[in-house]
């Protein structure tokens, strides 16, 4: 049986209560929405870059305690990253939530580890990934809402 | 009138007794679909293993078989909504394609460009897209009767938007997201002045109250098998016998027509074959019938008095937590509630029940509108039918303390 305190730890009560880089940057062309139909959740991503470089991170919307401590937990980790970067820190977090729970999660994701727990609970995965699959579309550009669902 | 017992009953639904994370299994997601009784389960084998045949068509023993209990269960349907004639009771998959059937034959043939549709704010999905298809095709125009804040119907308002031009009006019988119960008869009286026919939505009324089409007057009334422990895939569209004979086929296929020419015009089968083309879900029928069987059994008025006070006391219970906002209050209630926590998403209560053994329903219900209307992203929805008990009420009471303590 899992405890639910391993889903909800105190870092992701923490990020949902009172989201990090919780604002909109106005004058940026990397921004994207994302949206799960189903269950209601809804965020607006802003990226600044300068160079490839992410020199800023921000995000507002609504969602579940889930979606928006990703997202928030995201926007922090992101600032300094390249892209390329970026993408693989996309790729080692659903990494993370659809492996099995033997395997360890790459180092490289540090505090982003705390939402290793959603793996246990199928349905919420598209909580945790939303802000991410997000993340990808403005850094495209292709100002079309993602969905997980 | 007679107590319910239900530890009785229960047993009669193997599913309860299961495990949910090692904790007993407490359902309370009925109003999304019920559970079944065994009996419901061993008509459908039964079925397969003495039946199987199709209906309406074999000159054999075993069609005839099947054909015969096949028309039964729409003899029981028929008595359980009190309609005037078995042939009033045409077999769909459920509530949704019902009402899909009246806009697509009543409302196309019957409603044009410049008429108004009312429905209320309070529908479900599926009584508002199938009208909103309907008006974008036909250029007809949807008018919504409003809601007041603790879920009923503005009667005023709602008259206000009743006029000549008015040709349907589909409305709720119970709200799946509030519990609400209409006024029904008002309503369709106060329609049926101007001229408009009244469709009404059932799906969650059937299960938990006494139904009678003729006094309440409606002219359409759909329902679905699923929420009143029959199996998914099975709905009933009943209709006034005139209007269905006036309508134009839904599905054309086998079954539905007398003759088919391809020289000559194809003609239709008599009521309620005409609008069931192709071979019906017939075990879910069926067992439909022996669900009517088993509420029968039970006394509709019984299961309605026993979910009332089961609703008291879950309400009583609910609102002694300080930052619980009960969604949702009309004075005529059915065993729904729906709520939200301070703090806490409804996904993330959804989930932390689901650990205590609870199943509820967490989101929008198929009702965005409501949650627009209360500005909320969803709730969490407890409904109760008449296998829940007391002590149940007090599992989810405490498990929602656990929520509390996670996002205090």
């Amino acid at each position: 049986m899992n405890d639910i305190r391993d889903l909800y730890q105190e870092v992701i009560i923490d990020h949902s209560k009172n989201p990090r880089n919780f604002y909109k940057i106005e004058s940026t062309c990397y921004r994207a929405e994302g949206i799960n139909p189903l269950c209601g959740d809804r965020l607006a991503l802003y990226l600044e870059l300068d160079e490839g470089k992410i020199t800023n991170a921000s995000f507002v919307g609504t969602g579940c305690a889930i979606s928006t401590a990703s997202a928030s937990l995201m926007t922090e980790y992101l600032k300094g990253r390249t892209r390329e970067e970026a993408e693989i820190l996309f790729q080692e977090f659903h990494q993370m939530l659809t492996q099995s729970e033997s395997s360890c999660p790459s180092e490289n994701l540090g505090k982003l580890k705390v939402l290793s727990g959603v793996r246990e609970y199928p349905s919420r995965v598209k909580c945790a990934t939303l802000a991410w699959h997000t993340l990808r579309s403005a850094l495209d550009s292709k100002n079309e809402p993602v969905s997980t669902e | 009138m007679k107590i319910l017992s239900n530890q009785q009953l229960r047993e009669d639904f193997p599913i309860l007794s299961k495990k949910i994370h090692g904790h007993p299994f407490v359902y309370l997601d009925n109003a999304s679909t019920s559970q079944k009784p065994r009996a419901v389960m061993d008509t459908l084998k039964r079925y397969y293993q003495e039946n199987n045949s199709n209906i309406h068509r074999g000159i054999h023993h075993t069609s005839e078989q099947a054909t015969l209990q096949y028309e039964e269960a729409r003899h029981k349907v028929a008595r359980l909504i009190n309609a005037n004639h078995e042939s009033e009771i045409i077999f769909v998959r459920g509530t949704t394609e019902a009402i899909n059937l009246i806009a697509q034959t009543y409302g196309r043939a019957n409603i044009q460009s410049g008429d108004e549709i009312i429905i209320s704010e309070m529908e479900h999905h599926s009584n508002i897209v199938p009208w909103q298809l309907l008006c974008e095709e036909k250029n007809i125009q949807l008018k919504i009767a409003p809601i007041n804040e603790s879920g009923e119907i503005i009667l005023e308002k709602y008259q206000e938007l009743l006029t000549p031009k008015t040709k349907l009006v589909a409305i709720t019988h119970i709200s799946n997201a509030l519990g609400s119960i209409n006024p029904l008869s008002v309503m369709i009286k106060m329609a049926h002045e101007v001229g408009a026919v009244v469709v009404v939505d059932g799906a969650q009324a059937v299960p938990h109250m006494k139904i009678n089409v003729q006094a309440l007057g409606c002219d359409f009334y759909a329902f679905s098998g699923h929420k009143m422990y029959a199996p998914t895939g099975v709905g009933v569209l009943y209709g006034k016998k005139a209007l269905l004979e006036s309508m134009p086929p839904y599905h054309g296929g086998g079954n539905m027509i007398r003759t088919v020419s391809l020289i000559e015009k194809t003609t239709f089968n008599e009521l309620p074959y005409k609008f069931e083309a192709g071979t019906p879900n017939i075990a879910g029928v069926i067992a439909l019938g022996t669900a009517i069987d088993y509420i029968s059994g039970i006394d509709i008025s019984t299961i309605e008095d026993y979910e009332t006070t089961l609703l008291n006391y879950a309400t009583e219970r609910l609102q002694e937590i300080p930052e619980l906002h009960l969604i949702g209050t009309a004075k005529e209630k059915a065993s729904i509630l729906s709520f939200t926590l301070d703090h806490a998403h409804p996904h993330d209560i959804g989930t932390i029940l689901d650990q205590q053994g609870i199943a509820v329903r967490a989101g929008h219900h198929c009702a965005m509108p409501i949650m627009e209307k209360y500005k909320i992203p969803g709730t969490v929805r407890a409904s109760f039918c008449f296998y829940n008990t007391v002590d149940e009420v007090d599992i989810l009471f405490n498990a929602i303390q656990k929520v509390r303590e996670i996002f205090r």
